[in-house]
């Protein structure tokens, strides 16, 4: 049989992390309320359940958008033929639109800039060819994403290089830590790129600090390279303090017009914020009318159906409705987070504070067997083994300290999540208990000693009765 | 600053493929409101059937309204779904309907088939998976000019054409295959597959049995792969009916039967067949474990939509509508084609008989200057600018031979193919005048004045039929 690719049988897929052979377990006995309530609780997964009646809703009142209709009028034969890259143009239009109102309106875009991609993981791969070479490398801040290891890397052959972020300091990025992260790299040969962060962060739920991206702006300048800012859960943010987003800090520095404008790209998608990962739309927005171009044509590998982009054209352009979306998602993501915290908490258990995403980055180290990666691995197998729940370690998201999982909250029904945290409680407390046994025994044995030697010395009684309470 | 793949001009859009079809975007035939303006005849896109879907979509509204058969909303569960295996019940329908267009000859498993955001992604797909840089796979021209880009430029892959000629209706030799192995190899270039296009666009022609199995043949003998575009399987209107790669791979010895499949992939798509190229469906079929394994990671890149993915398993769920839709088709096909093939005979020209596709290849070498590329150009941005029609020059198919036309007849409606023809008519004519004034002297040219007023009538009424 003749050779396939090296691509197709290596492993730089990135696929045998834990981070999906949690998800294959999972498979195997996923939980159900009704038909397997003993199986896992999938906490994995970062996706956005909490607003569906609202799409639904809105679908209802607008059969037309999903039924190839405009103003009464069948536009199928249209949207069947509708195969070109530059994207539906009523469709970039609503959803720069929709990218500004989430920034609060402080900065706005132009649809000529925007290039729609088959979701974001086509869309960061996509940067990947057009501003890199194989070999080459691009800084991601840990921890991140674990799909990032196949999506940048696999056929792009492009490196990455991690920029350490440490919970001394609440996993900031630093300038220390940006230059280390360079040094390392010139160090094992690599030319960087750029830097990849994304904002609000995956896995830790935070939005970056003006004073972050403001240590990027001047970190990629100093450098000359790129910084792609993957904003897919801007729309998540639920609570102060506000989002940030890169072209904010530009435009405040009046940085328009000049060549580090040219060099920050965005990433967007509606897959978490709208809740649609399976209709597939990603965005790409870039000043850089080279890499706009070269993108558009790369996107013929991965275009978004026209059936679904009219629809979504539809929806967005439904400012009443995007407006109503937005504040009431944001409300249930904030109040479902509320209830991991106060959940986790119950269990003595700590999250960094946090205020956008679909998951909490929670604190664990102190049930660590020891302070290494094996133990984490330990303990994250008794939780998605014994405990049932499929939470993600921090080792796949290549953080530095042992002992940090994400834990998903929107992706269930709120009585799903109260029994993950009963459970957790139990498993906490057993944890505990086996210590405090633990401890007796080798209080008791201790005892023990002291009691003959007592009765050695004459008392007996009265302290044996101490033992029994 | 940015890769040499942003900034190098490897898409292959610079190409006259490309080009003609910017020139038309300026200047669009509309009959009503730019009745001079360029006519497209180069996208195979097939318009002609659309009112039989719409028909169906009309008596299946809930498809598109997400729902299912019990009027229940399943717009949670396919807003959530990005399964890179493919929806279930999608897939299964994808594989009896290729079935079917393959006359139920070959049977197909949903697991050995991988869906990707078109068969553009499919194509591109299965190189990543097949090659490695700086390697080669073998196309026998005349080849789709999207294969450029598609296959080479992010993969980094060379192509290598198998030269094929008129002189046996552009058949893949033996020889030529043999041929286009050793050029790879003088170039050092390590050949791992070929790619052929079956049917072929350019040509419109069904690949005999005979090609097949020397290119299966071929393939054991090199240790390649074969990989078969079968993007106009179901275009086939007229005969020799069509045979895929899979069924002739079943003819094969039996020994070698698993070797030979596990060797052989299929794209596919519902671009070309149902006319839905907007909707982004492609396909690759493949009996080899690791190829499907690896493409199904790979199409993470370029997922179908889950809506998209739903309505359409719910068409083609319906047999009674595809066995309908597919008979229908081919005939019209079949009727337009035939309507293209005598419009151009009454001008002089002729096209390789074919018998799929959405297009013809058509003969113009008589009315090339001189046997060359630069003639063939010339004609071509006559054609383009004075007679106003988008059509496809052999060159940018890499035909090794100058004054070959691609003309698609699918694209448009029946009285704008009329128009079409009556303009390439009245350019014919109007050349054979030039000639003929352009050969005499002055003398000449006075009886040439005489002969055609005593003539002209009759011409004037053959322009206008």
């Amino acid at each position: 049989m003749g050779l396939l690719s090296r691509k197709a049988t290596c492993n730089s897929h990135g696929q045998d992390s834990s981070y999906f052979l949690g998800w294959q377990e999972y498979e195997k006995n996923p939980y159900d309320e009704v038909k397997n309530p003993r199986g896992i609780i999938q906490m994995g997964l970062a996706e956005n359940q909490l607003s569906f009646d609202l799409l639904e809703s809105w679908l209802a009142k607008n059969p037309d958008a999903a039924g190839f209709k405009r103003d009464g009028q069948s536009i199928f034969k249209e949207l069947a033929l509708f195969q070109d890259y530059h994207g539906l143009p009523a469709f970039k239009k609503a959803l720069v639109d929709f990218m500004a109102e989430i920034r609060g309106n402080k900065v706005t875009f132009d649809p000529n800039n925007i290039v729609l991609t088959a979701g974001a993981t086509s869309a960061n791969e996509t940067l990947m060819f057009c501003l890199a070479e194989q070999g080459d490398a691009f800084l991601l801040p840990t921890p991140y994403y674990p799909g990032f290891d196949r999506d940048l890397k696999w056929r792009t052959g492009v490196e990455i290089v991690p920029i350490e972020c440490t919970s001394s300091n609440r996993f900031q990025i630093t300038a220390s830590a940006l230059e280390e992260a360079y040094e390392q790299a010139q160090r094992k040969n690599l030319r960087v790129k750029g830097v990849l962060v994304t904002n609000p962060s995956n896995p830790l739920g935070t939005t970056m600090t003006r004073d972050e991206l403001d240590l990027l702006v001047n970190f990629i300048t100093d450098k000359e390279i790129h910084l792609i800012s993957d904003e897919i859960y801007s729309g998540t943010v639920f609570s102060s303090p506000a989002f940030v987003s890169i072209v904010e800090v530009l435009k405040d520095r009046n940085l328009e017009n000049t060549q580090v404008w040219e060099r920050v790209h965005i990433v967007y998608s509606l897959s978490k914020d709208l809740g649609l990962p399976g209709f597939r739309v990603g965005a790409i927005y870039s000043n850089d009318p080279i890499v706009v171009a070269a993108a558009t044509k790369m996107s013929s590998f991965g275009l978004v159906s026209s059936q679904t982009q009219y629809l979504l054209s539809a929806m967005l352009s439904d400012k009443k409705f995007t407006k109503e979306y937005i504040a009431k998602n944001h409300k249930r993501l904030r109040k479902r987070q509320s209830k991991l915290v106060a959940g986790l908490e119950k269990a003595d258990i700590g999250c960094l504070e946090s205020n956008a995403g679909l998951f909490c980055w929670v604190d664990m180290r102190h049930l660590l067997s020891s302070d290494t990666f094996e133990a984490e691995m330990e303990l994250w197998k008794k939780i998605v083994y014994d405990v049932k729940l499929n939470i993600s370690p921090g080792s796949s998201c290549h953080c530095s300290e042992p002992g940090w999982f994400r834990v998903c909250f929107a992706n269930m029904s709120e009585d799903t999540l109260t029994l993950a945290m009963q459970r957790l409680k139990s498993f906490v407390g057993s944890i505990a208990s086996k210590d405090r046994s633990h401890q007796e025994l080798k209080n008791s044995r201790r005892k023990f000693r002291t009691k003959w030697v007592f009765r050695l010395s004459f008392q007996s009684f009265h302290d044996r009765e101490q033992d029994e309470r | 600053m940015l890769s040499s793949k942003a900034s190098c001009i490897s898409h292959g859009q610079d190409s006259s493929y490309f080009l003609g079809w910017q020139f038309y975007e300026k200047n669009p035939f509309d009959v009503v409101k730019n009745p001079a303006g360029i006519i497209q005849m180069g996208l195979a896109e097939n318009q002609l059937s659309f009112d039989l879907v719409e028909s169906w979509l009309r008596k299946t509204p809930d498809a598109m309204g997400l729902k299912n058969k019990e009027g229940e909303s399943v717009f949670r569960d396919l807003a959530l779904f990005q399964d890179y295996h493919g929806m279930p019940a999608f897939k299964n329908e994808l594989v009896e309907y290729m079935a079917k267009i393959r006359g139920n000859k070959v049977k197909f498993d949903p697991k050995n088939l991988v869906l990707a955001a078109g068969a553009t992604s499919a194509n591109e797909t299965l190189i990543f998976c097949l090659a490695d840089p700086g390697e080669a796979i073998l196309l026998p021209t005349p080849y789709y000019p999207g294969f450029d880009r598609d296959l080479r430029w992010r993969t980094g892959v060379e192509i290598v054409p198998i030269h094929c000629s008129s002189s046996n209706g552009f058949r893949i030799s033996m020889h030529a295959l043999e041929e286009a192995y050793e050029r790879a190899q003088k170039l050092n270039l390590k050949v791992k597959g070929v790619l052929i296009t079956n049917p072929s666009n350019p040509l419109g022609t069904t690949m005999t049995r005979d090609e097949l199995q020397n290119l299966i043949t071929f393939a054991i003998h090199k240790n390649i792969h074969l990989i078969s575009d079968e993007v106009f399987s179901g275009t086939v209107f007229d005969s020799p009916c069509f045979i895929s790669i899979i069924e002739a791979a079943m003819d094969s010895n039996l020994e070698r039967n698993a070797d030979v499949l596990s060797r052989i992939h299929i794209v596919y798509s519902l671009s070309k067949d149902l006319g839905l190229p907007g909707f982004r469906v492609g396909m690759i079929y493949s009996n080899n474990q690791t190829v499907v394994a690896a493409a199904t990671k790979m199409s993470s890149f370029g997922l179908v939509s889950s809506q998209t993915q739903y309505l359409l398993s719910c068409m083609l769920a319906n047999k009674k509508f595809t066995s309908k839709y597919m008979k229908e088709n081919q005939r019209r096909l079949k009727k337009r084609k035939e309507m293209l093939v005598s419009g151009l005979k009454r001008s002089g020209i002729n096209c390789l008989k074919s018998n799929a596709g959405l297009f013809c290849w058509v003969d113009m070498r008589h009315l090339l200057s001189s046997n060359t590329f630069e003639a063939e150009t010339d004609l071509w941005k006559k054609i383009l600018c004075e007679v106003r029609l988008n059509i496809s020059p052999g060159s940018s198919c890499h035909c090794s031979e100058p004054g070959w036309f691609r003309v698609c007849f699918a694209n448009m409606n029946q009285s704008t193919l009329e128009v079409a023809l009556r303009r390439i008519k009245g350019f014919v004519e109007r050349s054979r005048l030039n000639y003929q004034q352009n050969m005499g002297g002055f003398s000449r040219r006075l009886l040439s004045n005489w002969v055609r007023k005593l003539s002209s009538a009759d011409h004037r009424e053959e322009h206008e039929r």
